[in-house]
Parts: C-alpha cells; sequence; structure tokens
C-alpha cells in the first residue's frame, strides 16, 4: 500500500486527506458567498475559468467557522461528480506515503470527524486520520440521510 | 425527401468505406463467411433502399449482386475468382451512381447489363472494374463532403470552446490591469475574433433542422389514423427551422405525445365529422417559427376541441380541485387542467395515446428543458397547443442583477418587465407582512430578494427595481431588486449539488471580470420567498375588475384611519390603489374638494371634516370601473375580512354600517354613496358642456383643442351662435370677457397680483380651470 496522502491541518489537527483526489493546491482570494446554501458551503470561486465551490471544512466537521475575512485561504482543489471544490484548510503540509491500510479507529472521535473518517492510518510522521473528501463535501446533511 | 435522399447516401457512404477493407480481404480470401456477410448486408440495404426512392438502375444492380451472394452464402456456389471481380465491379458502380446522386447529376452513363451478366455462373472475367473505380475516387471528392461525429464529441468540443471563451475573458481583464502593450493588444484582438468565430461555428454546428423532427411525422400520422379509421391530413411548415441538436432530441417525444392525442381524441371520425358539418379529412398542422431565442411549435387540428366543463369536473372528482375554486376559473384556466397528473377527457383508454402517460408528462418534459406548453381550444373546431423551447441549452441571455455588492442573474426568458418601485403606474403595500405590488392595476406578489436570500440592502424599499418574473408555467410575481445592470449571453453550468440544494438557483457563470455569478431559478425564488404561484392568477384577475363575491360573510376589507381617526374599513376591490399627495395638490375647486394625482383631478372625500395637515396628505384612489374619485385617510391598519354580521346605518351617507373587525367596531364606508354624491352629479348633463376657442389662433386649434375635448367640452369657434359654457382666450385679447373665461398667457410668471391668467402650458392649472367651469354649469 502506497497511497499518496495530502497531509493538511484542519481545525489546528493534521489529517490525511487522499492525494489522488486533490487536483491542485490554491490560494483562494475573492470568494463569492452563496446566500440560503447549507453554512459549509462558504461560497464560490474562480479557478482559471472553472467555477469552484468552496467548502469549509471546519463547519463540515462542526468545528466551529474558518475566518475567511483576511482573504486569502489556502484550499485542495477536489473533484467529486464532474464538479470542482476548493476545500479550506488551515494549512497545506506535504504529501507523504502512507504505510498502511487505513483501520478503523477505536477511540470516540468527536462527531464531525466520525462522520469523515475513512480510518487511521500509518506514515513516516506517525498515525494520521484519513479524512473522506465526499463526506467533507456533503456536511452535516449526510447524517440525516 | 431530400433529407431521406442525403440520409441514404451518407449511409452508403459510410458503408462504402468501412468495405474497402474489407472488399480487398475478401478478394484475398473468397471463402471469408464474414467478409461476405458485410457485403452481402450493404448490397441489401442499398437495394432496399432503391425500391423506396426508384433509382431502377441501382436495384437492379443490388438485386442481382444480393442474388449471387445469397447463392454464396446458402453454400449453393462456390466463390471464385470471376465473382469477386463481378461483385467488385456491381459495389464500384453502385458508388459511382450514389455520388452522382448527391451531386444531383445524372446517373452515370453506360450499360449495367455487362455487370448483371458478370455475376452469373461461368461467366467471363470482366476488365471493367479498375476504371470504375478510378471514377468514383474523383466524385467522392465533390465539395459536399460531410463526415459524421458523435454528438459527444461535439459536446466536448463545444464544453473546450465555452472554457476557452471564459478563459479569453480572464485574460481580457488581466491585460486591462496591466499596462498595455500595443503589440499584445493587437495579437489578443485576433485571438479574440478569431475565438468568437469558432464559437459560432461550433454553435451552427449543434443545430439541426427541425425537419429532421418533422420528417417522420407524416408517416406516424398515416399509420395511427389509418388504425383508428381516420382521416387526417397533415401540413407541415417552417422545417427550415434550426434549433439546438439535444433540443430536438428533447422536445421529440412531447411532440408525438400531443400529435397522438390530436389524432386519436381531437380529429373525429370522418362520419362524425360530416354531420358536424366539417371535410371528412381531418387537418392536422405542425408548424415551427423562431421567435427571438425561442422557437415556437403549434400543434393544430379541426376537430371536437377540448371541453373545459368537463376537464373542470373530472378534476372535481379526482380532488385536485375545489368546487369554489372551479367557478372562478376561465376558460384558459380550465383548459389547462388538461397539464395536471391524472386527469383526461378521453372517454376510454385507447392503445394510442392512452397509455397512462398525460399531459402532465409533456409538460415537465417540456419544462425541464426551459420551455412552455399551452394549449387553447374551441369546442367543435379544434385545439392548439404550442410548444416553446428555448434554442439551446447552453448559453442563455441574462439580466444581471445586484443586491447589496454581490451580482445574480436571472433568465431573461422568465422575465416579463422591469418597472421601478416608485414608478408612477406602481404601489408597494405591506399586507399582513406580505408585500404587493400593483402594476397598472395588477395586484401582483412582491418579494424581495434580499430577503429570500437573507442579505443586508442598503436601498431602500421605495428605490429599488421590480422585475416581473413569470416562471414556466405561467404566474407572474414582481421581485424587488438593488440595481439591474446588464444582459448579457452567459454560458451557463451545472452548480454543485450543495448549491443547487437551495432550490433557488439554475446554475453558474462566470462574469467578464472572473468572477463566478449565481443564476436563478425564477420558480424556486418564487418557492422560497413563499409566493404561491397556483393560487395567484386567480387573485390578480380578481383586483382587475369588479369583484364578484360568493357570499357576504367573506368581504375583503381594507380597514384604515380615517383623518378624523375614526376606524374604518372599505371594500378592497373598489380601492385601484394609495396615492401620496402634498397638501396644495388638495383644493377646493367649483364647489368640490378636489385632489390633483399625477394629471388626473379627482373628486375628495374624507376630508370634509377634518383638517388636512400641512405636510403629505395619503388618499385612496377608489375606481367603479367608470370613473375615479380620492378618500383621504390617516394610515393603513390592515387586510381584513368582514366575517360578521353588518349592523346598517339608519339612513344613507358616507358609513353604511357597522361590523366587528378585529375584535373592535369599524365603520364601513359606502363606496357607492361616495361616487353617487361626488361624481354622480355631472353625469346627469345630456348635453356636453360648450367651449368656444378663437379658430384665428393656430396653437389653440391644435394644441389646446386636444385637451379641451378630452375633458369632455365640445368645441365651437366664434362664428357659431351658440351660447358657450366657457371661453379660452389669449391674454390681453380685447374681446369681451364673459363670466366664465379662462386667459392664458404666454409667459410662465404672472404679471401682476390681480393676474388671474394660466400659462398656457401649466397643464395641471389648464384642467383643474376646465373641470371647475365644466362643473360650475350644472348650479
Amino acid at each position: 500500500m502506497n497511497e499518496l496522502l495530502l497531509v493538511v491541518t484542519i481545525a489546528g489537527e493534521r489529517v490525511a486527506l487522499p492525494a489522488a483526489s486533490v487536483e491542485a493546491v490554491v490560494e483562494l482570494d475573492t470568494l463569492i458567498p452563496v446566500p440560503r446554501a447549507a453554512p459549509h458551503v462558504a461560497g464560490l470561486s474562480a479557478l482559471r475559468s472553472r467555477v469552484l465551490t468552496v467548502i469549509d471544512c471546519m463547519r463540515s466537521l462542526e468545528l466551529g467557522a474558518t475566518d475567511c475575512s483576511d482573504g486569502i485561504r489556502e484550499a485542495a482543489v477536489v473533484e467529486l461528480d464532474g464538479h470542482h471544490y476548493a476545500l479550506i484548510v488551515d494549512l497545506v503540509e506535504d504529501v507523504v506515503e502512507a504505510l498502511s491500510d487505513p483501520v478503523p479507529m477505536r477511540a470516540a472521535m468527536g462527531p464531525g470527524w466520525e462522520r469523515a473518517s475513512q480510518g487511521m492510518v500509518e506514515t513516516e510522521t506517525g498515525p494520521l486520520l484519513l479524512v473522506d473528501v465526499a463526506a467533507l463535501i456533503a456536511g452535516v446533511e449526510a447524517k440525516a440521510a | 425527401m431530400d433529407d431521406l435522399i442525403a440520409d441514404f447516401v451518407a449511409e452508403c457512404r459510410d458503408m462504402l468505406e468501412a468495405l474497402g477493407g474489407e472488399i480487398v480481404a475478401w478478394e484475398a480470401q473468397p471463402d471469408d463467411r464474414t467478409r461476405l456477410d458485410s457485403i452481402f448486408r450493404f448490397v441489401h440495404t442499398v437495394k432496399g433502399n432503391c425500391g423506396f426512392f426508384e433509382f431502377p438502375r441501382l436495384e437492379a444492380l443490388s438485386h442481382a449482386a444480393e442474388d449471387a451472394l445469397a447463392d454464396v452464402r446458402a453454400g449453393r456456389r462456390q466463390p471464385d475468382g470471376a465473382l469477386v471481380s463481378a461483385v467488385l465491379a456491381v459495389i464500384d458502380r453502385i458508388g459511382e451512381m450514389v455520388a452522382a446522386i448527391d451531386a444531383g447529376e445524372d446517373m452515370p452513363g453506360g450499360d449495367d447489363r455487362s455487370l448483371i451478366d458478370a455475376l452469373a455462373p461461368g461467366a467471363e472475367q470482366h476488365s471493367a472494374p479498375a476504371a470504375a473505380a478510378a471514377d468514383v475516387q474523383g466524385k467522392v471528392a465533390s465539395p459536399l463532403r460531410t463526415i459524421r461525429l458523435s454528438v459527444e464529441l461535439l459536446d466536448r468540443v463545444m464544453s473546450t470552446v465555452s472554457d476557452m471563451v471564459l478563459a479569453r475573458n480572464e485574460l481580457a481583464r488581466r491585460l486591462r490591469e496591466s499596462t498595455g502593450d500595443v503589440a499584445v493588444d493587437g495579437a489578443f484582438e485576433r485571438l479574440s475574433a478569431i475565438i468568437a468565430e469558432m464559437r459560432d461555428a461550433i454553435t451552427r454546428t449543434r443545430m439541426q433542422r427541425i425537419e429532421n423532427l418533422f420528417v417522420g411525422l407524416p408517416r406516424m400520422v398515416r399509420d395511427l389514423s389509418a388504425e383508428l379509421g381516420k382521416q387526417v391530413l397533415v401540413d407541415i411548415e417552417g422545417g427550415d427551422v434550426e434549433l439546438d441538436r439535444e433540443m430536438i432530441e428533447m422536445i421529440r417525444d412531447p411532440l408525438t405525445h400531443i400529435i397522438r392525442n390530436s389524432v386519436d381524441h381531437g380529429i373525429e371520425l370522418p362520419a362524425e365529422r360530416l354531420k358536424a358539418g366539417k371535410r371528412e379529412i381531418g387537418i392536422l398542422c405542425v408548424s415551427a417559427r423562431q421567435s427571438g431565442n425561442q422557437i415556437l411549435i403549434d400543434i393544430q387540428d379541426d376537430g371536437r376541441g377540448i371541453d373545459g366543463k368537463k376537464l373542470v369536473e373530472n378534476a372535481i372528482a379526482a380532488g385536485t380541485l375545489d368546487k369554489a375554486d372551479a367557478a372562478q376559473l376561465t376558460s384558459r384556466e380550465q383548459l389547462a387542467l388538461i397539464f395536471e397528473a391524472g386527469l383526461s377527457t378521453a372517454k376510454k383508454v385507447t392503445a394510442i395515446s392512452g397509455r397512462g402517460v398525460g399531459m402532465d408528462v409533456v409538460r415537465s418534459n417540456v419544462e425541464r428543458i426551459g420551455g412552455i406548453v399551452e394549449v387553447d381550444s374551441t369546442p367543435g373546431q379544434g385545439t392548439r397547443m404550442t410548444l416553446r423551447v428555448p434554442l439551446t441549452l447552453t448559453i442563455i441571455p441574462a439580466l444581471t442583477v445586484s443586491i447589496g455588492n454581490q451580482n445574480f442573474a436571472i433568465p431573461r426568458s422568465a422575465i416579463e418587465e422591469i418597472v421601478r418601485a416608485n414608478g408612477e403606474s406602481v404601489t408597494l403595500e405591506q399586507l399582513g407582512g406580505a408585500g404587493v405590488a400593483t402594476i397598472r392595476g395588477r395586484r401582483v406578489p412582491e418579494v424581495s430578494l434580499a430577503e429570500i436570500l437573507g442579505l443586508e440592502s442598503n436601498i431602500g424599499e421605495r428605490d429599488r427595481t421590480l422585475i416581473v418574473l413569470r416562471p414556466a408555467g405561467g404566474d407572474v410575481y414582481a421581485l424587488a431588486v438593488d440595481r439591474i445592470h446588464d444582459h448579457e449571453e452567459l454560458v451557463v453550468k451545472p452548480a454543485a449539488p450543495a448549491v443547487m440544494a437551495t432550490g433557488l438557483y439554475a446554475g453558474t457563470t462566470l462574469a467578464d471580470d472572473g468572477s463566478p455569478i449565481l443564476l436563478f431559478d425564477p420558480a424556486g425564488l418564487a418557492e422560497v420567498g413563499g409566493v404561491k404561484l397556483e393560487a395567484q392568477e386567480r387573485a390578480a384577475r380578481i383586483a382587475e375588475g369588479p369583484v364578484t363575491t360568493t357570499g357576504p360573510k367573506t368581504i375583503p376589507v381594507l380597514l384604515f384611519r380615517g383623518l378624523d381617526g375614526g376606524r374604518r374599513a372599505i371594500r378592497l376591490a373598489v380601492v385601484d390603489r394609495i396615492e401620496e399627495v402634498a397638501r396644495a395638490a388638495v383644493k377646493t375647486a367649483a364647489g368640490q374638494l378636489r385632489v390633483q394625482v399625477g394629471e388626473a383631478i379627482l373628486p375628495l372625500a374624507g376630508a370634509e371634516a377634518a383638517e388636512l395637515g400641512d405636510d403629505k396628505v395619503r388618499v385612496f384612489r377608489l375606481n367603479d370601473g367608470v370613473q375615479e374619485m380620492g378618500y383621504a385617510f390617516r394610515e393603513v391598519i390592515d387586510f381584513a375580512a368582514i366575517d360578521n354580521d353588518v349592523i346598517h346605518a339608519d339612513r344613507p351617507g358616507e358609513v353604511s354600517g357597522v361590523s366587528l373587525i378585529d375584535g373592535e367596531p369599524a365603520e364601513l364606508v359606502d363606496a357607492h354613496w361616495l361616487f353617487a354624491q361626488h361624481v354622480g352629479a355631472p353625469a346627469k348633463a345630456s348635453e356636453p358642456p360648450v367651449c368656444r376657442l378663437p379658430s384665428d389662433d393656430p396653437w389653440m386649434q391644435n394644441m389646446l383643442r386636444p385637451i379641451v375635448e378630452a375633458a369632455g367640452y365640445r368645441v365651437v369657434n366664434e362664428h357659431d351662435d351658440i351660447e358657450a359654457d366657457l371661453v379660452i382666450a389669449p391674454q390681453g385679447e380685447t374681446a369681451e370677457g364673459t363670466e366664465r373665461t379662462i386667459w392664458l398667457r404666454a409667459d410662465p410668471e404672472p404679471t401682476g397680483k390681480k393676474d388671474e391668467s394660466i400659462y398656457r402650458y401649466d397643464r395641471a392649472g389648464l384642467l383643474m380651470a376646465l373641470k371647475s367651469a365644466g362643473a360650475g354649469r350644472g348650479k
């Protein structure tokens, strides 16, 4: 198992995203809000003439809201079902190699993490939580469905 | 027919091209079964089509080849070199002929007999093929070359071009920001022009003549009518209208369904038609035309029409319609019931159209692509269905609007009109917290975009712009926005599910400055805004004309406080709108309090016993259908309904009675008495008042006379020996003034304090004088 992982920080916690699903890491400047959309939809942004739906990962994980007022935010661009999303994270760190298959977490996590977790993976820098991109995009509503 | 031939030619070409390699391989290996089969299939197809198109030579050739190959396939004959050559010669000749058909030329000369004979067992090997093949090569290079492409590939090209347009827009923005280099700008201009041209061309590749959709109709109708024992003539018009390919596919099913319905339920049996005094052959007209960015397709039959009453009965029986509501439906609305689920006037389910798929499916299919279906029918004379569909799916003309500092787009097809909230013909009211806009007498629900979106708007309600929207389906509402900007053609992309889940948006697009813009779905806006689209049209109609109340128990009234502080109610139906006028606009003229509203001067009631104050006066504009009058009041309390008994007043007066409204007594204003008292009197005058104008004054005759006549006067001149009620003369004229003379001056400013003349362009002053002179005559 040599899957590559993108290590990012969300709400101060280092987690891993499957690197294969990440198309690019960008710095978002303009953010057009989408009135009436679910709270974790931070807005729309444009990347090379494509519209990105910007997801606030902190809200999606019910960990509070990212402060977008200072302008530039780092985000990972992913594609899901033909739509492009930008996932706002605190920091994008590095790409590392997974040293194990994800194994289920046995300790209790917060409800948001519980929903988005795909398990724990071992890396050279220690164990990381592997986060499901689709769950981040779906946000809180997915729980009800 | 030409299209069918073109299809046939294209098909032959494709097969010939594909066969190219097969023939060579077959020649090398005459017993290869799969090769033999594909060649057999080709001649078989050609034979079948030729019979249909009447190309006897082609048919004879292909028939002969088919026979020979059939023998081989059946094992009755061994393929040998001679046979292969003969078949190849035939195929080459067919290719030659197809090329000639395509080019519209005569068939190439020469006798096919020798080719056919060569196919016979044991025939001599023929030497012609090589030459013929060379000839074909030359023909294929004709200028009208076409290729077939998969639609997916075209779509991919189209979306790439859309991206390119957006990328160009972004580049344009970057170039504007950086310091201009003339050489770069020049190159960019050229690139821009090329991209624009490319977009046009690629858009055209997606366009197809609607004929492709229509071409199968006559056959379908013929089969249907034969099955039903009816006679139907199909008349097709406008086949050259072009439409997006995808769109053609999307309307194929709805169109087919409507036509099936027309033939099955619309057009009668020949005997019935004769009895009804019609020709026994029914006529079905299908026509297409382009109107702006829409395509209109009419399907019209001269059959028995749709029975609106029957639809209403069915709807009531099915429980989808209230009896009370049913009574209020116009015939158009009755017919529109055909689109509701589970309703049909057909007496029995038939194999043709009664397959459980109703007109509701037709409507939802058409609406899904942004189109509209309308129905119009006259019982006994026929039905017309109209499909309105947009030209293409991806590029939408839209209007950009803004709330605060955020831009949004609204599809132009849904916009009926745009009015300013503070315009003359517009009044905004809040009834029970809900907005109602009255636009030229029509009441439409009004919602604020800022409120729907939960955004801050720093623009006052009166300074907004109202966009009257008609979402697919037909009911209007007004949307208040801060500002409107531009009409733009937007390349719309679907938005992410999380955005679509709001129900407000139809997609996203990029503005020229590269920032994303959300495109609204007008029906979704209405839904989220709480506008009930279905019930709306009926309410709007009530506001237009005198109300027909169903019972005395529920009379909608407007509860207000009069100038004297009294709590009163007036029937909503007689209130046309609410106006706010300056105190100075209220004057006593000709023994009657009058108010000037815009250019109209109306008798004013409600202000007799009270001080008007010195600021603004609020006035109900009452309308009895013919005449108007004003009624002054202090404030509107609420929109209410009278549901208690009314205690009638002893004698007629301004107040007809008292009733409990919201637990407190309120006086009911008697609108009839008001009109009788204030505007009824002049109506008694049988003769119009007479006004004398000098005949030698061209200004008076050309400019003034129409105004005077419009005010109800009969105009005479100084030679007519009639007693005039009013004389109008220029100031300084020596003619002796009668008691009622209006002096007109040319100077805007009066010459002195005693100057009672009116400046000749003071229209309102003139009208006031004309009105009071006319009213004074009766006394």
